[in-house]
């Protein structure tokens, strides 16, 4: 540090990223999944059946339920089917029924009876970890937002640190050890520096209320809740009125937010005091219409005459900043294609993270080329790096593989995917511990070359909507699931390939080193 | 692990932690102060004042991190989170007060 300004910001970028690292790497990878969030729902739960959308339809099934079931609530919430997500969502507040006083049902569109599927988070599982971090509320989310802000300060230092960028950018020495991955680490990070910039200051403004909130209670005092209704823009709805008064139908609202605004696709509906002469009905509309999430862009109902009462106020430019950020991040707006661009964006980010654990090791590991096993720290660093990276993939594959074989009755079946989620990254994390560097990397991500490309098939052996039938019938979400599962295993083959074939350049140390395995666990736990 | 962490002295490694608890805590405090200020000065309506002074707030730890990385010893470090800090915090009472007498 007493060196130069550059030297220093190498130092930062070296020491944050390796500590911030691992759990970084487990950040960007789930986070990555969830671009394809309703997509693993859809491939977690094959019972959800899509129908062609028909939004009134839905409408009208969605408002039977609610009539029928929950008319003693005084909350409903009804989610629309949309192209990547076939169920119709609806929920309602009732103290007395579902955890925390809310129960929620995925509706069939056509027969409107609710979905008997299988008891799995899909998606969602991974969504919430990315954030969470299966952390107890609020740990999880301070945790990765500030492992997002080391991710942000990892950026500028290395920017900084180095400093012909573009040039450089355009060398690649492949076959050359440290010296590709450096290459390959500067390179994907350039390449995508913009998203990495997007992505890791949105996550930052996602979670800003939460972690920086000295600006609104100097601002708000006490009254935080207030600052949340001017930035959204919310309006309470009246008490109940206690005069009973049938809803207006739903469909008949929706051709009025049609008629304001033509083509747009709802994504939510609140019905306050349904049933009451006081009801409210709000359409929001979808998150996939827009750029950045508006809070213009809902309407809201008297829901006993049907009569429109207001619109979501317009955003300021501070909240246009804000809210472009968040949309950014969650891409919601994204269609296929550029689904996929962010899905890759997403990888690659996973992809500078890695190699930049795998470099800080490598370039360690060099100066004990000749001893006969590592000093303890770095076997430490080696450890948790196969542990946090193919170990986590492991995880991964063993959830969808605990999706497909876990009986359909059993009780606590989407607790058990989880858990073998986690059972499965500590195995890793012991198996790691026992066997040499090179040997666990290989070995690992040979078998989650095998866990991922057999995904399709236990797909079809155990639903019958394997790839023969997905691509059939046109269902992609099944489909692209399945070939980007096959997808992953011939690349993990690949890179286990690489790892238990070639000779390795630090010699003799994995044989000896595997012998002595109850020190090494000694040292690294 | 710390068998062979011999070849840097004691004084290094402290002033290294120093300087990480400057960035961390010093750099948080700094953030959050020029939020505030921003909040509480900026001619704007007060929701998009304080949006602003959210979304501004991370600019300033990120120069924190780097002053106390970049900077030539561990006091100064502090300093430099400090003394800002502490204008922050002056303009911050006197725009407080002056908004709620």
């Amino acid at each position: 540090m007493k060196e130069g300004f550059r030297q220093a910001m190498a130092w930062l970028h070296t020491w944050t990223g390796l500590i911030f690292g691992w759990l970084l790497f487990a950040i960007f990878l789930t986070g990555t999944l969830s671009y394809f969030k309703e997509e693993i729902t859809h491939w977690s739960q094959p019972e959800v059946r899509s129908h062609a959308l028909d939004p009134v339809h839905s409408l009208e099934v969605a408002q039977r339920y609610l009539q029928d079931n929950a008319g003693h609530s005084g909350t409903w919430f009804i989610r629309m089917p949309n192209e990547r997500e076939a169920a119709l969502s609806v929920g309602y507040r009732d103290a007395k029924g579902g955890p925390r006083g809310f129960v929620s049902k995925n509706l069939d569109t056509q027969t409107g009876q609710p979905v008997e599927a299988r008891d799995s988070r899909g998606g969602e599982f991974f969504y919430r970890f990315h954030f969470q971090l299966q952390m107890p509320y609020p740990f999880g989310r301070w945790l990765s937002t500030f492992c997002a802000f080391i991710m942000l300060l990892g950026l500028v230092t290395g920017i900084i640190t180095h400093k012909k960028i573009f040039k450089e950018f355009f060398t690649f020495r492949p076959g050359k050890g440290q010296r590709s991955w450096l290459d390959g680490h500067n390179a994907i990070g350039v390449l995508v520096l913009p998203f990495h910039l997007m992505i890791s200051y949105s996550s930052l403004v996602l979670f800003m209320y939460m972690v920086m909130p000295a600006g609104i209670m100097a601002s708000y005092g006490n009254d935080t809740d207030k600052y949340f209704n001017d930035l959204f823009g919310r309006n309470d709805a009246p008490k109940v009125a206690n005069v009973a008064t049938p809803l207006v139908p739903l469909p008949s609202l929706y051709a009025q937010v049609q008629a304001l605004q033509p083509g747009a696709r709802i994504g939510n509906i609140q019905v306050q005091n349904p049933g009451d002469s006081n009801a409210r009905v709000t359409f929001t509309q979808s998150a996939a219409d827009h750029v950045a999430y508006r809070r213009s862009a809902n309407w809201t109902f008297d829901g006993a005459s049907g009569a429109l009462l207001s619109q979501g106020k317009p955003e300021s430019g501070a909240m246009m900043t804000a809210f472009s950020f968040a949309g950014l991040h969650m891409g919601n707006f994204a269609g296929p294609w550029l689904r996929w661009l962010y899905f890759f964006f997403g990888v690659s980010g996973t992809a500078v993270i890695g190699t930049g654990l795998v470099m800080w090791l490598g370039k360690r590991q060099l100066k004990h080329a000749k001893s006969e096993r590592l000093p303890g720290e770095l076997r430490l660093v080696e450890v948790l790096n196969i542990a946090s990276m193919s170990g986590l993939l492991l995880a991964v594959a063993g959830f969808f593989w605990a999706n497909r074989l876990i009986p359909m009755g059993v009780e606590g079946r989407a607790d058990w995917e989880i858990n073998t989620f986690f059972i499965a990254w500590g195995l890793s994390l012991v198996h790691a511990v026992l066997r040499s560097g090179r040997r666990a990397w290989g070995e690992q991500l040979a078998l989650g070359a095998l866990a991922f490309a057999l995904l399709p098939l236990l797909n079809g052996l155990a639903t019958g909507q394997g790839l023969n039938h997905s691509v059939r019938v046109g269902d992609w979400a099944m489909a692209g699931f399945d070939l980007t599962a096959l997808g992953t295993g011939l690349f993990l083959a690949w890179l286990a390939g690489k790892m238990l074939r070639r000779p390795k350049p630090v010699a003799k140390r994995p044989s000896r080193a595997a012998k002595k395995p109850s020190t090494e666990t000694a040292e690294a736990s | 692990m710390t068998r062979k962490t011999a070849g840097l002295p004691l004084s290094y490694r402290l002033a290294v932690a120093s300087r990480s608890l400057a960035a961390l805590l010093g750099g948080y405090l700094l953030a959050s102060l020029a939020s505030v200020c921003i909040a509480l000065v900026a001619p704007l309506p007060q929701v998009d004042a304080t949006l602003t002074g959210l979304l501004l707030s991370f600019v300033f730890y990120l120069l924190a991190f780097i002053w106390c990385f970049a900077c030539r010893s561990a006091w100064r470090a502090w300093l430099g989170v400090l003394a800002p800090s502490l204008l922050l915090g002056l303009i911050s009472a006197i725009a407080y007060w002056m908004k709620n007498p």
